[in-house]
């Protein structure tokens, strides 16, 4: 089992993303808002010549919402679906390899991370939290549909 | 071997495509062996490859098509309507198993045997309706082009990859513009620009499709239907050779086949009814495409019994679509456009063809959807004709980009009715329980503010703001207030993420020029968001366009920016029209600059600085009499003045300057221009019709301003006031006019053939003499 993951940290927690899905770490500058688009849609941004809708995690999983004034943040993209997604982390951290595959985690989560959790891998670096990227993007409206 | 199987399905696919017109226009002229050969190919095609790829059940069907269409090619047997109707099953047999291969699934078992059996026999039966096609199948002749096969996704990541390149290259000249220029540079840079847009068109126009793609399929269909319903039915195709973006043919593949179905269904009578109305027993269903400008026009046309506006409003109103009152004022357009709403229906009762309840409403949403709209016209007892237009292609999309609490957006141009400013004279705005009601020239639209919709908060008032008026239904106009109307530009739209396209206010995102992503609006989403329900306010609307007319003090204007670049209005009654000639049709002649437009040469005023270099725009001043041209730069802006004038101390062509929205503007003397370049050629036959001053133009609009400069005050007849003077145009000097004086004016320059005191009506002297002495005698 090699898959490779990344992994950064979303409000405070180190998850594991598949690396696989992720084309790039960009850092975002400016942001364009989205009026009345769901909270998580932090709004879209330029990424050569391309529209990126930007997701903000914290707010996807219901942990508060990142702060975005500061300017610049790290994000990794990701493609769905034929859009684009920055997904708005708070660091990106390293690529690591999986030593096991996922497994389900017993022990209850919050709500947000319950939902987004494809299970707990094994890596070098002790066990890390798989999220599963679809669901952070499609944020607390897949529950609600 | 795959290869070989999707190659065989392939093929089988596009002949199938082009075949459904081919029979039936078989069936209709059975001699016809060019048609006959075409179907004969098919089914040997088919047979052919399903032996080396063991397909038995294909085998079999196609070789016994193929046995029983030599037997006609050998004129052994007539091509009667049974053999056709057989031959079309068997078509569709095979193009269901064909694609259930290309679904990659196994070929279903099944019994072809009665299939097969209705091509063998040879009954009697009655003559089946016939539906043939008139369409442009001698084209079919000619030899194809050379051309390869790609597949459609290959041509959707060129084209991708193309729209990145054009906003790689905005981005590229943003920054070429930021750094000082190397002329080298932007050389190599313009030519990369110029070959970059070459290749989009061209891309562009590998996206595009002929729409008899969409075509070939409709003779067969209206056969079937026809066939059906017992009618007869003949359909006219035309424009087949019209291209528009693939991805719209699909878009408009069920609209058109649902309001086809309409017209054979409902539309045209059967053989009987039709006789005892006194027209041919075959009805005559017309298909047209054309290119107009960026539109295709789609038209649908039946000689059917037309469309019961009446009947329809009875419908609505038992539905409750529309209330009783309001449906007594609907005008015989907007009866019609009643088909369009939920739930109506003119059929007595639900055939299997049409009326399923899949009604209009949903070919209109389908079509406002992709940007076009769909158009009703019908006469009772003589047909419909159904008008789709919709754009060529959905990618690229001409928009005005607008902005609110500084943030940019887009708005289609094409929903864009007009632009005017909150604070104009001849708009208002009323808050009616908090709804927003602007009235505009007379007509009260609902109204939306951007910022409300948008949940933004914009510092600017309400009076500082701009309407665009957007007409997104074809019909139904609403305000939307915007902070800022910002500039024209052509949008690489791409559809938005999931997220963003829920909340149903944005059609897609792109770049704009300066690299930063910009929001593309829906306007049917955003009035629906906003709240506007378009189609009860238009109606409502309509009333009381009549009665709004300016008020006495309110002369429309339009403020406009003359050659040398002042700013100055025109009394907007007198422009008779605006037009754009070229540089060349102005030449000097017969003493004065003269400026042809069309079949008419008219004197040209307004030539206070250079031409520009190829158009020139000019109005066309009338007052009824003669014509003049004016040349202009550029319009700014429809406004109106008020009484408060500074008149200019001598006359000439600006009778004075005024403030229109907050900057000094030069008013035109419109009566100066008559005077000094429409004179001569005054000695036409008088046309003026209005008998009252107050309902007369010329004097409303060139003498009054004179007569204000004079020191009066303007008066109607209607009003009860003891005039000390009164002017009337020659032609209504019968009637009487209570006043101590009349001043009678004349539009013909000789007075020799008159004897009595009228003035010229361009003779300023004895016009202001008379004036003088008018209130001499009051004094």
């Amino acid at each position: 089992m090699s898959e490779l993951l990344l992994v950064v940290t979303i409000g405070g927690e180190r998850v594991a993303l598949p690396a696989a899905a992720v084309e790039s770490v960009v850092e975002l500058d400016a942001l364009i808002p989205v009026p009345r688009a769901p909270a998580h849609v932090a709004g879209l941004s330029a990424l050569r010549s391309r529209v990126l809708t930007v997701i903000d995690c914290m707010r996807s999983l219901e942990l508060g919402t990142t702060d975005c004034s500061d300017g610049i943040r790290e994000a990794a993209v990701v493609e769905l679906d034929g859009h684009h997604y920055a997904l708005i982390v708070d660091l990106v951290e390293d690529v690591v390899e999986a030593t096991s595959e996922p497994s389900p985690i017993r022990a209850a989560m919050g709500d947000g991370w319950e939902r987004v959790s494809k299970g707990m891998v094994e890596t070098e670096q002790g066990p890390l939290l798989l999220v599963d990227i679809g669901a952070i993007v499609s944020g607390t409206e897949r529950q609600a549909a | 071997m795959d290869d070989l199987i999707s190659e065989f399905i392939a093929e089988c696919r596009e002949m199938l495509e082009a075949l459904g017109g081919e029979v039936v226009a078989w069936e209709a002229a059975p001699e016809d062996r060019a048609r006959l050969d075409s179907i004969f190919r098919f089914v040997h095609t088919v047979k052919g490859n399903c032996g080396f790829f063991d397909f038995p059940r294909l085998e079999a069907l196609s070789h016994s098509a193929e046995d029983a269409l030599a037997e006609v090619r050998a004129g052994r047997r007539h091509a009667d309507p049974a053999l056709v109707s057989a031959v079309l099953a068997v078509i569709d047999r095979i193009a269901e198993m064909i694609a259930a291969l290309d679904a990659g699934e196994e070929l279903p078992a099944g019994d072809d045997s009665a299939l097969i059996h209705a091509l063998r026999q040879t009954p009697e039966a009655p003559p089946a309706p016939v539906a043939a096609t008139v369409a442009e199948a001698q084209a079919k002749t000619v030899a194809a082009p050379r051309t390869i096969r790609l597949s459609v996704e290959l041509l959707d990541r060129l084209m991708s990859g193309v729209s990145d390149m054009v906003l790689a290259r905005n981005e590229l000249a943003r920054r070429l513009r930021e750094t000082t220029g190397d002329v080298a540079v932007d050389g190599a840079f313009e030519r990369l620009s110029s070959i970059i847009a070459d290749m989009r068109d061209a891309i562009t126009r590998t996206r595009m499709q002929r729409i008899e793609n969409l075509f070939v399929a409709l003779p067969r269909m209206v056969r079937d239907l026809s066939a059906e319903l017992g009618k007869q039915v003949l359909v006219d195709i035309d424009g087949g050779d019209v291209e528009l973006d693939r991805e719209m043919i699909e878009m408009i593949r069920d609209p058109l086949t649902h309001i086809i179905r309409n017209s054979v269904d409902h539309g045209i009578e059967t053989p009987a009814e039709r006789l005892k109305a006194g027209k041919r027993e075959i009805g005559i269903l017309t298909v047209a495409a054309r290119q107009s400008g960026n539109q295709i026009l789609i038209d649908i046309h039946d000689d059917g019994r037309g469309i019961n506006g009446k009947k329809l409003v009875d419908k609505a109103v038992t539905a409750g679509v529309v209330e009783r009152s309001e449906a007594s004022a609907l005008s015989p357009r907007e009866q019609l456009a009643l088909i369009f709403e939920a739930g109506l229906s003119t059929a007595q009762e639900v055939t299997a063809i049409s009326g399923r309840g899949v009604g209009m409403d949903v070919v209109r949403s389908n079509i406002e959807r992709i940007g076009g709209i769909v158009e009703v016209d019908s006469t009772l007892g003589e047909g419909t004709r159904m008008t789709l237009r919709v754009p060529l292609t959905l990618t690229i999309i001409p928009a005005l980009t607008v902005s609110v609490a500084g943030q940019h957006f887009a708005i289609p141009r094409s929903a864009i009715d007009e632009i005017v400013r909150a604070n104009g004279n001849s708009v208002t705005l009323e808050k009616l329980g908090g709804a927003g009601v602007a009235t505009i020239r007379g007509r009260r639209v609902p109204q939306i503010a951007l910022a409300d919709v948008l949940g933004l908060e914009s510092n600017l008032s309400d009076d500082e703001r701009t309407f665009v008026v957007l007409r997104p239904a074809g019909s139904d106009v609403y305000a939307l207030a915007v902070d800022r109307i910002h500039d024209h530009e052509e949008l690489v739209v791409k559809p938005a993420a999931p997220a963003v396209m829920a909340t149903g206010l944005y059609a897609g995102t792109t770049l704009a020029d300066d690299g930063s992503p910009i929001l593309l609006f829906d306007p049917a989403g955003l009035a629906e968001v906003g709240g506007v329900k378009l189609e009860a306010h238009e109606r409502a609307a309509r009333i009381v366009e009549a009665p709004a007319a300016p008020a006495a003090c309110d002369t429309p204007v339009l403020l406009f920016r003359g050659l040398d670049g002042s700013r100055r209005a025109m009394r907007l009654a007198i422009v008779d029209r605006i037009e754009e000639v070229a540089s060349a049709a102005i030449k000097p002649g017969a003493g004065q600059l003269r400026v042809q437009v069309g079949e008419t040469i008219l004197p040209l005023a307004g030539v206070n600085g250079d031409f520009p270099a190829e158009k020139v725009r000019l109005f066309r001043l009338n007052d009824g009499v003669a014509e003049i041209g004016y040349a202009f730069r550029e319009v700014v802006d429809l406004s109106a003045i008020g009484q408060e004038v500074i008149q200019a101390e001598c006359p000439g062509e600006v009778s004075g300057v005024t403030l229109i929205a907050g900057e000094p503007a030069e008013i035109v003397d419109t009566h100066w221009l008559f005077a000094n370049f429409a004179g001569p050629q005054a000695n036409q036959p008088d046309q003026l019709v209005c008998r009252l001053p107050a309902d007369d133009p010329w004097i409303q609009n060139m003498l009054r301003p004179i007569v204000e400069a004079a020191g009066y005050r303007v008066v109607s007849d209607a009003d009860e006031v003891d005039a000390d003077i009164a002017i009337v145009s020659e032609p209504a000097a019968a009637k009487k006019t209570a006043a101590a004086r009349v001043i009678r004016v004349r539009a013909e320059p000789d007075p020799a053939s008159r004897k009595d005191d009228s003035i010229y009506r361009y003779d300023r002297a004895a016009l202001l003499t008379a004036l003088k002495a008018g209130a001499g005698g009051k004094g």
